[in-house]
């Protein structure tokens, strides 16, 4: 149990009468043994093969019926799940914390693959506005175009789109790597904090728009750079790191990544300052 | 005499550079850290990759680091740590492992603690999981 100790000396926020005490020493301790037996998956997860295979018709099925049922596979050891005529449904394979092989002969309609923390996902269509947002790990292919807020606040793992993205894609983005094969709209990366979007064609307008951290690649034109967005040379390990990514992505074969601009924060908007220390803490 | 002064001041940039770096008067008043004290953009040098994360790597099924290219060795207290987006808290690195003076090494470790922390039956996130867990 954490001690609950009043402070003697007050901040300004505690002299305002906001807050009289703060939690002191260690809420939660825990202790591991990093020798401790390998282990690759989390606890609880279900122990899939790879060359397991099976298809599921969701034609007939609503997303949570075809949620559960893909939950289901998993538990029987399925590690290869092939989704036949999704038609568009929304919200079909959220919360996937397994490793998975998982295909989707069609398009996602709005909030596909969301909050994965795993799974391998390739969609032979296009998807709707938010796929994949609040992904945390894995790789997810989108054959053809996405449509806006594509990775919305994107935490980790590889989103990958061949095709073009509308607006706002990586808004918020925490971490992971965004990568475009077309063109990309407006208001690209805004207010992402770290992570990396690669954008192959060209992108719209406020490009990084208010960005605290991050890096933006972009291999067309830009409509315009956003508030505190700027350009930032490039160095030989991006373009190593770029090249190795574009391989993973299986797009941009022979592309001149050397030529691309590269956009970071300005952190000129920066203003931990600003904040009171209670706040801070949040905040960074 | 002033050759032995600037020797003296070398000495504690190199201890800064260890993540022993210096509060700022700001930061000493409110007793917290400002703004990241490592470089959040740095991306990974795979030449430097460990044993461990290439059989992760395999065992997912993945081609590269994915998730853990964000990873990276930070500070807590002025001890190196992992921060564990599960457990939304800073993991410090236990004394007996020895740090290289490498960024790029260091975070590979981090990475690779981090890995065996949250897969650990012993991670908070299993004690949650099996009090809220829904199916």
């Amino acid at each position: 149990m954490a001690n609950i100790k009043t402070v003697e000396k007050k901040t300004k926020a505690q002299s305002m009468g906001l807050h009289t005490e703060v939690l002191k020493g260690k809420t939660q301790q825990k202790f591991f043994n990093p020798d401790e037996a390998e282990n690759f998956y989390y606890w609880g997860t279900y122990d899939v093969d790879f060359n397991k295979r099976t298809d599921l018709d969701v034609m007939n099925m609503d997303c949570k019926e075809a949620n559960k049922k893909i939950d289901e596979l998993m538990s029987q050891g399925y590690g290869t799940i092939v989704i036949k005529n999704p038609q568009g449904k929304h919200s079909l394979g959220v919360g996937i914390l397994n490793k998975l092989n998982l295909i989707f002969e069609g398009s996602l309609g709005y909030f596909g693959i969301g909050s994965i923390d795993g799974p391998t996902v390739r969609v032979n269509g296009r998807v709707g506005w938010s796929c994949a947002e609040n992904m945390m790990a894995g790789k997810v292919v989108i054959e053809k175009n996405a449509g806006s807020c594509f990775g919305a606040a994107l935490r980790g793992g590889d989103l990958i789109c061949k095709g073009s993205v509308g607006a706002r894609t990586g808004i918020d983005q925490k971490g992971g790597t965004i990568v475009v094969g077309g063109d990309a709209g407006a208001f690209t990366g805004f207010m992402m904090q770290r992570g990396r979007i690669i954008i192959l064609g060209d992108v719209g307008i406020n490009l990084g728009d208010s960005m605290y951290d991050g890096t933006i690649y972009v291999g067309g034109k830009i409509g315009s750079f956003g508030s505190d967005a700027v350009e930032s040379p490039m160095t030989k390990s991006d373009i190593d790191w770029l090249n190795r990514k574009l391989n993973v992505a299986e797009i941009g074969d022979n592309f001149d990544v050397s030529k691309m601009t590269k956009v970071v924060a300005g952190k000129k908007l920066w203003n931990y300052d600003a904040l009171e220390p209670t706040e801070k803490k949040g905040a960074i | 005499m002033s050759k032995k002064k600037n020797k003296k001041k070398k000495n504690k940039e190199t201890k800064g550079q260890l993540g022993k770096k210096r509060e700022s008067a700001r930061e000493k008043m409110i007793g917290q850290t400002i703004g990241y004290r490592y470089d959040v953009n740095l991306l990974p040098d795979y030449s430097r990759i460990t044993p461990f994360l290439k059989k992760y790597i395999e065992a997912m099924g993945w081609d590269d680091l994915n998730w853990l290219e964000d990873v990276h060795m930070g500070y807590e207290e002025d001890r190196p740590a992992v921060f564990d987006r599960n457990a939304n808290g800073w993991v410090t690195i236990p004394k007996k492992i020895k740090l290289p003076n490498n960024q790029q090494d260091r975070d590979m470790i981090a990475r690779e603690l981090l890995v065996k922390f949250q897969m650990s039956p012993n991670h908070p996130l299993v004690d949650l999981k099996k009090a809220y867990r829904k199916f």
